[in-house]
């Protein structure tokens, strides 16, 4: 416990605000999902993110009866939206774990107001994600193929297949995740049984609560459990993005076949989500009030996070432009030449620009406490985190070894509906989740009071 | 006369300090069979009501052996004798490339050990416990923090404990029907 007594005293903004206490951090917390009335805004958001999932199910419905010609890839770009979504959404996912299992073992308290939600948006974007590579296959009733199952065909999946690896590392994935959101949900849920007076809601609680009562066994083996999930979930993180870049290193195009592209991978995930984190939580600290627990230290923190991370992607970007010179590979030398000049170059200095000249600004400490900035930066992290992933799908793929496969890709309105319409589901999730479960981990709060220390 | 039987008694505390302090003066005086009931994780609580016995890492450690075992095993046994395919002239068996699928398994079955060992051993789903028959019990998710003497402990007795509960300074002090 000292060092969080540390971290209060060190910082001029604190973790969490002073004047807490156990009882009001608990009524803070559970009064949103309990007492407070539902608003306007709430259903009105909502109800578009609502719309936007429809429009998404009816893309996929059309997709089923159609198929993936309905989408603009073509060869050579056989690669398009689905496979640029996959990667920016699972990207997404990472940094909820990063938040929740690496800032646990290192030992970061501030993690504790803002790590509940960002577990829940990797669980989200890990389903949004999950989505793509299935209608991707073309026919995904058969989807579970690439499960090693015993079979009638005396068939089994190739183990030497970055594919392969790719699915049991995604679901892997969000099964971890669920688990580790759940485990930390028990304690809270059962907060949330005792306090509500609504008979179904305290039925619907004490069921999801399995029962919890705090006792000090129980407590011992669970913070067992939640260290050792952390434990586990940290080098898995670093492997999912890991397996996801191999996809394309495997490969032998140019612009994928480099050996950066498992550390890159990961930096830019990270980078990503944490733009992701801010873009939820600025919103929702304002609205329902959180300043007192989401603290511009959160904040700030996100943000040097996310400055480091992209300068690691820049350095990325860097070493790709160099080995493209320096291999004396002429389809490397190529590749990086198209990139500057070929028909996505614009495509290409936006994702410069969006990745690595506006960013720069978070090293103004001014511009890093102000929530807007940090808003907006975060939308264009996003966008230009998207940029990348299309640039390495498409642009490597339209320029084939011989100049007869050339081609271009122009995505259908399909692609755009499916695209947006996951955005959709991502944020309806999103909107469903602060509603009927604590964004904020209460019992993880109350340890950080300066009461919850236990004095000789 | 019958009386209903009884679960324990307990004691109601305002502090994590004041129940620590307690835990520990309740197993000095000798009692052993005792349990404390906290809203959040308190460092030292499970050794003081007597706890020592943390077999989570232990179960964990068997579901991430038995994951990448079988991970490995599946992959070798699949391509080598089951299936075997030639991919590039590769050896059937790669082990370089089976790495991942065994490290994503070993992750998998450890993290299901830890959360469902963990719940196992806790007991837990468990919908109804003797403790939520004390009304003010559903503090114990909240703010305050309780401790209980069990009714099967050699020592237990309904007024000697009471008494001894009250001299370490507990609150609403109640006998917990079973």
């Amino acid at each position: 416990m000292d060092h969080q007594q540390e971290s209060t005293t060190n910082n001029q903004t604190p973790v969490i605000e002073p004047g807490y206490t156990f009882g009001t951090v608990t009524d803070k917390i559970s009064s949103i999902v309990l007492t407070r009335p539902t608003s306007s805004g709430w259903f009105v958001g909502f109800g578009v993110a609502f719309l936007l999932t429809m429009m998404m199910l009816y893309a996929i419905g059309y997709l089923f009866v159609k198929g993936v010609g309905i989408w603009g890839v073509t060869i050579p770009i056989g690669w398009g939206f689905a496979i640029i979504n996959f990667v920016w959404w699972i990207g997404i996912g990472h940094a909820g774990t990063l938040i929740s299992a690496i800032l646990l073992l290192l030992r970061q308290s501030w993690r504790n107001s803002i790590n509940r939600f960002a577990e829940a948006m990797t669980l989200f974007a890990v389903s949004a994600a999950g989505i793509f590579p299935l209608i991707h296959v073309g026919r995904p009733w058969l989807a579970y193929w690439l499960f090693p199952y015993p079979n009638s065909m005396g068939v089994w999946p190739q183990f030497r297949s970055p594919l392969i690896w790719d699915v049991f590392a995604v679901s892997t994935y969000a099964t971890i995740s669920l688990l580790f959101w759940f485990v930390g949900l028990v304690p809270d849920l059962a907060t949330l049984r005792d306090r509500s007076t609504n008979r179904a809601a305290k039925i619907v609680y004490g069921m999801l609560a399995l029962g919890w009562r705090g006792s000090a066994r129980h407590w011992d083996r669970y913070e067992t459990a939640y260290l050792l999930l952390a434990g586990l979930a940290t080098p898995l993180v670093l492997s999912v993005h890991t397996v996801v870049s191999f996809d394309f290193a495997v490969g032998i195009v140019p612009g994928w076949h480099t050996t950066i592209f498992p550390p890159y991978f990961v930096a830019g995930a990270i980078y990503s989500g944490f733009a992701m984190v801010l873009m939820l939580a600025i919103p929702i600290r304002k609205l329902y009030g959180l300043e007192d627990f989401i603290t511009e230290l959160h904040l700030q923190n996100a943000a040097k996070v996310m400055l480091a991370t992209g300068l690691i992607v820049g350095y990325g970007y860097i070493i790709e432009a160099f080995m493209g010179w320096y291999s004396g590979n002429r389809y490397d030398a190529f590749t990086l030449w198209n990139r500057l000049h070929g028909p996505y170059k614009w495509e290409y200095y936006a994702l410069l620009i969006c990745n690595i000249v506006i960013p720069q600004v978070l090293w103004i400490k001014k511009l890093r406490s102000s929530p807007i900035a940090l808003f907006f930066v975060s939308l264009v992290v996003l966008v230009g985190m998207w940029l990348e992933r299309f640039i390495i799908v498409v642009v490597s793929l339209h320029r084939d070894f011989l100049t007869s496969s050339w081609g271009m890709y122009y995505p259908t309105r399909w692609d755009w509906m499916t695209y947006i319409g996951t955005i959709g589901m991502f944020l309806a999730a999103m909107f469903l989740f602060v509603r009927i479960l604590p964004m904020i981990s209460i019992f993880e709060m109350r340890t950080l009071l300066p009461e919850a220390e236990v004095k000789e | 006369m019958k009386r209903t039987p009884m679960y324990g008694m307990m004691a109601e505390f305002d502090s994590p300090t004041a129940l620590v302090a307690a835990a520990h003066r309740t197993h000095e005086a000798g009692y052993q069979k005792v349990d404390a009931y906290s809203p959040f994780p308190i460092e030292g609580l499970a050794e003081a009501v007597g706890f020592h016995k943390n077999r989570v890492p232990l179960v964990t450690l068997i579901g991430g052996l038995v994951g990448g075992l079988s991970g490995y095993l599946l992959q070798y046994w699949i391509s080598t004798s089951s299936y075997p395919v030639n991919v590039g002239g590769k050896p059937y068996h790669s082990w370089p490339a089976f790495i991942i699928v065994t490290f994503e398994m070993t992750i998998l079955f450890a993290g299901i050990s830890a959360v469902f060992g963990m719940l196992a051993l806790n007991g837990l789903p468990m919908p109804y416990h003797p403790v939520f028959n004390v009304p003010r019990f559903a503090f114990a998710t909240k703010d305050r923090f309780f401790l209980i003497v069990f009714a099967s402990d050699p020592k237990y007795s309904p007024a000697e404990t009471r008494r001894f509960l009250e001299s370490l300074g507990g609150q609403a002090i109640s006998e917990v029907p079973d």
